[in-house]
């Protein structure tokens, strides 16, 4: 029976060696099918993986509490945003929370050392902020409780603000004039690169500008108000806490976690909309739904894709049926039946198919190596266009799925018998005395 | 003497847009195994009928079509094959090889729809490819044969299962006279070792030299005749 199988495989390599043109025209067809199927996969894959990357370094046990900005200028006067009460609030009445880290975070301030200055970002918080950060500590220390209870005026400077402040000596130990008081330098943390999200914002945040101080020196020595004014504009916020982001024990109970957050703070925000709750885990699973779509997507486009080559095969097998009426003849009368006709034609149509299945397979292996050449090219050739392209597909990394091949290989199998099912049948059921008489 | 084939009242009927045409309307002959038949008759008389019904291509409306005791004339398609593959070797006009194999493989053809492809049967092809002159060109295609070498190959193919007759149908129609002659020269040595040979011709010269004569004449036997 294996031999039979062989046989019939020897035969069609042969007869379709007879058309090479024709035939790899057709197996073009299943190529570009499969090909495709393995490229979509892989590149929804990388895009899928590259998000959830982003969103996983929001940290999945995070739920990041901001104040906002409300619109209209009712904020003004009274303060907006949340509270040192809602903080509190927090830490007595949600039991899940295993870390709660309060920042106030004030964008542009001036820092000083003698006669340089330098602007940068002024955060007040406390210890654990480095660790959620993922900032580590160049020389010094980072915050400590105690510098938080006793409200002393430390701080720790990124590397950057440091080497404009200090270009020569020893930091540690030095002062920065902030504002009209002085904080003693403890720490220096070592550049991190920006990155999407760290903090709490899908947005990419830099850290290189940062001056870290306990927050309860902040409050103390800068109060709650800041006062901005440019030439042309003079702004005044009133708020005590920018952000609170909140560590959770149990992956389980992060969404349950957000949403006692909500209503506890909701409690005391009634009349204006001053805060936000972004909750990474609910990202994720979002991102995974989405991720489902765009794969059911890709995998619409592909099967669209492979039935063109199907019908490509279905056409050239009956063309072919046509052509050799009279082989099929001769055949039938040297003894061959019905069934031998039907597997010789289905056996070409599925050789084709399979070749157009494992040269996509092949293909489908160059996806990496000729995305991120063509990316690259792209950004050489159209460097201004490409700098609008999302962030996403600009660091994106097709990953190819394993089992798309052995489901590639299946696909081009199946799409050969299928489509050759038909001309294979009407091969088989001519009549051996009609196709003998076939010109 | 042992019979080949035995037909007995065999009729063919086509019904043709309502109407019945009667293409074969009673035709018996014996034929022993050994003799070397030609049949002839005018156009329209039933020959292409017969040959069909006695390759096994097509079966009898009635009549009995016995080949080597065994009944024949109403066995399922797949039967059928199997008794043109095994028993039954085919010549026809035009040759009828196929053009994408080579010579060898032509031959080997109906070894592998009768399933005896093996090292043996292989052995054999050559063997065949020998007696009918081929051997320097087993690896050519048809299109680089002769029409005569083409025959050739053609009857080296129908002999390799060791059928119990041939199938003649106008073997030299298409050859000029040398190259007849040579293709009749190997059928008859083929009959005299032995082999039983049926052949539809439209020649007379040629059915001369046949042992016996069978004239059709609207699908029945006017004459059957030694020669
Ligand atoms: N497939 C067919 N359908 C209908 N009539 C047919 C068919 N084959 C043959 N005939 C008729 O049967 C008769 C015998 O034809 P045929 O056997 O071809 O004769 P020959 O080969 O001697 O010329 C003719 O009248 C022909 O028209
Ligand atoms: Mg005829």
């Amino acid at each position: 029976m294996l031999s039979v199988w062989i046989r019939t495989l020897q035969l069609s390599v042969k007869s379709l060696w007879m058309h090479p043109l024709r035939s790899t025209l057709t197996v073009l067809g299943i190529f570009i099918g499969v090909s495709s199927v393995i490229w979509l996969l892989a590149l929804g894959e990388g895009i899928s993986r590259a998000a959830q990357e982003q969103i996983a370094s929001l940290g999945a046990l995070n739920i990041i509490v901001r104040t906002v900005k409300p619109s209209g200028d009712q904020a003004i006067d009274a303060g907006y945003g949340l509270t040192r009460n809602d903080y509190v609030r927090l830490l007595a009445t949600v039991p899940t929370i295993s870390r709660a880290i309060p920042m106030r975070i004030i964008p542009a301030m001036e820092f000083r050392n003698k006669n340089r200055k330098i602007e940068g970002r002024l955060v007040g918080t406390t210890p654990d902020y480095a660790e959620v950060t993922r900032l580590a500590v160049d020389r010094g220390r980072f915050l400590t409780d105690s510098d938080v209870t006793s409200e002393r005026n430390y701080c720790v400077l990124a590397s950057e603000i440091a080497e404009q402040l200090f270009p020569v000596g020893d930091v540690i130990g030095e002062k920065v004039l902030i504002s009209n008081d002085f904080y003693e330098v403890v720490g220096i943390m070592k550049p991190r690169s920006a990155s999407a999200g760290i903090g709490g914002s899908i947005a990419a945040e830099s850290f290189s500008n940062d001056i870290y101080v306990p927050i309860t020196a902040l409050w103390r020595r800068e109060g709650d108000m800041i006062v901005v004014a440019k030439p042309g504009q003079f702004q005044r916020d009133i708020n005590q806490v920018t952000q609170v982001t909140l560590q959770v024990r149990d992956r389980d109970k992060v969404l349950p976690t957000a949403e006692l957050v909500r209503s506890t703070i909701l409690y005391s925000h009634t009349t204006m909309p001053d805060f936000t709750i972004v909750v990474p885990m609910e990202l994720l699973e979002q991102a995974r739904t989405t991720q489902l779509m765009f794969i059911i997507f890709l995998g619409l486009i592909a099967a669209i894709s492979l039935v063109v080559g199907g019908i490509g095969i279905m056409n050239i097998m009956l063309a072919t049926v046509v052509e050799r009426t009279r082989e099929i003849g001769i055949r039938r009368a040297l003894g061959a039946k019905k069934r031998d006709i039907t597997r010789q034609f289905l056996a070409e149509s599925v050789v084709l198919s399979v070749l157009g299945g494992g040269l996509g397979i092949l293909g489908g292996a160059f996806c990496r190596p000729l995305t991120i050449f063509a990316r690259e090219a792209l950004f050489n050739w159209f460097p201004k266009q490409m700098e609008h392209v999302p962030k996403l597909v600009q660091t994106m990394e097709p990953h190819l799925i394993g089992w798309s091949i052995p489901l590639a290989f299946a696909i081009s199998v199946f799409v050969g018998v299928i489509f050759g099912v038909y001309p294979a049948a009407r091969a088989a059921s001519l009549d051996p005395i009609e196709a003998l008489r076939h010109e | 003497m042992r019979l080949a084939v035995r037909v007995a009242d065999l009729r063919k009927d086509y019904v043709l847009s309502g109407e019945t045409v009667h293409a074969l309307r009673g035709v018996s002959f014996d034929v022993p195994e050994g003799d070397y038949i030609s049949i002839m008759g005018p156009s329209g008389s039933g020959k292409s009928t017969l040959l069909n019904v006695l390759g096994c291509l097509d079966r009898p409306s009635a009549g009995r079509y016995v080949l080597s005791e065994v009944d024949v004339s109403q066995m399922s398609d797949d039967e059928l094959a199997e008794i043109r593959s095994t028993r039954i070797g085919f010549i026809f006009q035009s040759y009828n090889l196929l053009p994408a194999l080579t010579v060898v493989e032509n031959i080997e053809v109906p070894l592998y729809y009768s399933r005896r492809l093996n090292a043996e049967t292989k052995a054999r092809c050559l063997q065949l490819a020998e007696m009918v002159g081929l051997t320097p060109r087993l690896n050519h295609r048809p299109t680089q044969l002769s029409g005569g070498q083409q025959q050739r190959v053609a009857i080296a193919r129908s002999l390799i299962n060791d059928p119990q007759f041939i199938l003649a149908d106008e073997p030299t129609g298409n050859l000029d006279t040398a190259t007849s002659h040579e293709i009749l020269d190997l059928l008859e040595n083929l009959n005299r070792q032995g082999r039983t040979i049926i052949m539809v011709t439209h020649e007379p010269d040629v059915a001369a030299r046949t042992k016996r004569s069978i004239i059709l004449k609207d699908g029945q036997v006017v004459v059957d005749k030694r020669n």
